[in-house]
């Protein structure tokens, strides 16, 4: 009884002031579009980041021109051996060449005018951690006949920082923007319950207990931010599914950076959508009650 | 039923309630007159506690109102029915939506809200109105409703705050038939009011506040009590809008 006079209150007054419940629900689903936005960037930067770490976590080992396959085949099994080393490949000059030629695609035929092979044998060494790869490539420089060691640890300490920082950025931003959601609902709701200090203080006269003159607002709140968050979910989602399309069949391929799949993504923003909306809506509404339930 | 000992109350510039001690028993019907700002409107805040006492202590029905904590306030004003000059009926709800709304805040059952609102609207004789919305009721028909709300929950004290400040004689005369027939079903009654000729016919007891402090105590009329006070006021001038009857405000639009 107690719940569904609640809820019926709450459906009642939304039907009264319909423009003011559109109005906030415009509000939110502004709100949350641009929240979804940041937080599809956020994830995505962070996923490539991901990909861009594993892609370097290799060490590059360049032999000179007369050192010989066999002592580098000896060196491969030694390296091996090392704490932090996952694997070590030899790669030959003719391979060496294969590779490039492959990456660089339709110019590969360039690549066919050189007369002598410029490019060194090699072994690639990878890493189980990166973090590790200093002391490797320091005791890499000890092998005989190499000629220059090569790895990345610096780019990719680079771009964690820089993905560190977006990601701070993108939370900072998107507390922000869940205050002024709160902000926006309290201010929607307090004209509803300022449309209705009359009822709010007659209901006081009659005996009505706060969480009683409360619940309907409560519920009215929960409802918005809900509708919202689904709204608003529904919208990125698409938006998202559709830039995806586009972009995989584009440049992201190329560059070889997997996005975040939709369907995980859409089911996550859902998630945190409801959450947020719900809670934006319930603070919304206790906080704009709050000066009418004083006394 | 109410017991006021030693209660002081002062606002920030000026006095609410100066030490004022009264005592009303069960039944009684009292009326509580004296002139704009003399503190009776302090005094029903008090009942209510809507306002907090500086000092002194407030009993109704045996409870002590000034240590009452927020959470048993509903509960204390479910047991103090009120009546205003301006009906205060929720505009977009029916008459009997209005009423029973009252009882909807207790969670009473369906059923008996569905017996007890024609009973209550029956007994203040509006009972064809009940899908009526207030704007379509005279003055005097809304303030029966508004009444109707008040004791539904059948409180031990009816608190009527100017209720006949809004309406014609005969239709004022009405409603105090009404308020003295719940009187003779054992509420306890007490009415604000600046109807002098309603005091004086009714001859009940009337209380007379003036600057915070009670100024005449007895069963009897308006003029005899505030003889002095009413010349001064002839004399300052003061405003009595309360004595205008609000004819546009009537039932007759």
């Amino acid at each position: 009884m107690r719940l569904a006079y609640t809820i019926s209150q709450a459906f009642k007054q939304m039907n009264r002031n319909k423009a003011m419940t559109v109005a906030s629900v415009f509000a939110i689903t502004a709100m949350l579009l641009i929240l979804g936005l940041f937080f599809i960037l956020v994830v995505n930067i962070n996923m490539a980041a991901e990909s861009i770490r594993d892609d370097y976590n290799t060490i590059e080992v360049f032999y000179l021109d007369e050192t010989k396959e066999a002592d580098i085949k000896k060196a491969q099994t030694e390296v091996a051996a090392w704490d932090n080393v996952e694997k070590v490949e030899y790669r030959s000059k003719a391979q060496a060449m294969e590779v490039l030629k492959k990456r660089w695609g339709d110019s590969g035929y360039l690549l066919d005018s050189l007369k002598n092979n410029p490019l060194p044998n090699s072994l690639i060494i990878t890493v189980k951690d990166l973090e590790g790869s200093d002391a490797v490539a320091e005791q890499a420089k000890n092998l005989a006949g190499i000629e220059d060691i090569r790895y990345y640890k610096d780019t990719v300490d680079k771009l964690v920082k820089v993905t560190n920082g977006i990601q701070i950025a993108g939370l900072v931003i998107i507390a922000f923007l869940i205050i002024i959601s709160i902000v926006v609902v309290s201010n929607t709701i307090k004209l509803t319950v300022l449309n209705r200090s009359e009822e709010i203080s007659i209901m006081k006269y009659v005996g009505a207990t706060n969480w009683f003159i409360r619940g309907p607002f409560l519920f009215e709140g929960i409802w918005i931010g809900g509708l919202s968050a689904a709204l608003s979910a529904g919208i990125v989602a698409a938006a998202y599914w559709k830039a995806a399309d586009i972009l995989e069949s584009g440049i992201i391929q190329v560059m070889s950076i997997p996005m975040v799949p939709v369907k995980f993504m859409a089911l996550n923003l859902l998630w945190i959508f409801l959450a947020l909306g719900i809670s934006i809506g319930a603070w919304g509404s206790i906080i704009s009650m709050r000066r009418f339930l004083d006394t | 039923m109410i017991t006021f000992d030693h209660v002081t109350k002062y606002y920030k510039t000026n006095i609410g309630l100066n030490d004022v001690s009264l005592h009303i028993d069960r039944g009684e019907f009292v009326f509580l007159v004296g002139p704009s700002g003399a503190g009776k409107s302090t005094l029903i805040k008090l009942i209510l506690k809507e306002i907090d006492a500086d000092s002194g202590s407030i009993l109704v029905n045996g409870r002590e109102v000034t240590k009452l904590t927020s959470r048993l306030i509903p509960a204390h004003r479910r047991n103090v029915g009120i009546v205003f000059q301006d009906f205060r009926l929720l505009e977009h709800k029916t008459v009997y939506e209005n009423v029973a709304f009252a009882m909807e805040i207790t969670h009473q059952k369906r059923r008996e809200i569905k017996e007890r609102v024609p009973a209550v609207l029956g007994l203040m004789g509006i009972e064809e109105y009940v899908k009526k919305y207030p704007s379509e009721l005279s003055a005097g028909e809304q303030q029966r409703v508004a009444i109707a709300r008040a004791i539904i929950n059948a409180p031990d004290v009816l608190i009527a705050d100017e209720p006949t400040g809004n309406l014609d004689p005969d239709t004022a005369w009405e409603i105090m038939r009404l308020l003295e027939m719940i009187n003779e079903k054992g509420t306890t009654v007490l009415m604000v009011t600046h109807a002098k000729d309603i005091v004086d016919r009714m001859n009940k007891r009337v209380i007379s506040l003036e600057n915070g402090q009670i100024t005449g105590d007895a069963v009897g009329s308006y003029e005899t009590k505030n003889a002095e006070e009413n010349k001064e006021e002839a004399e300052g001038g003061e405003e009595e809008e309360e004595f205008v009857f609000d004819w546009t405000s009537g039932g007759l639009d």
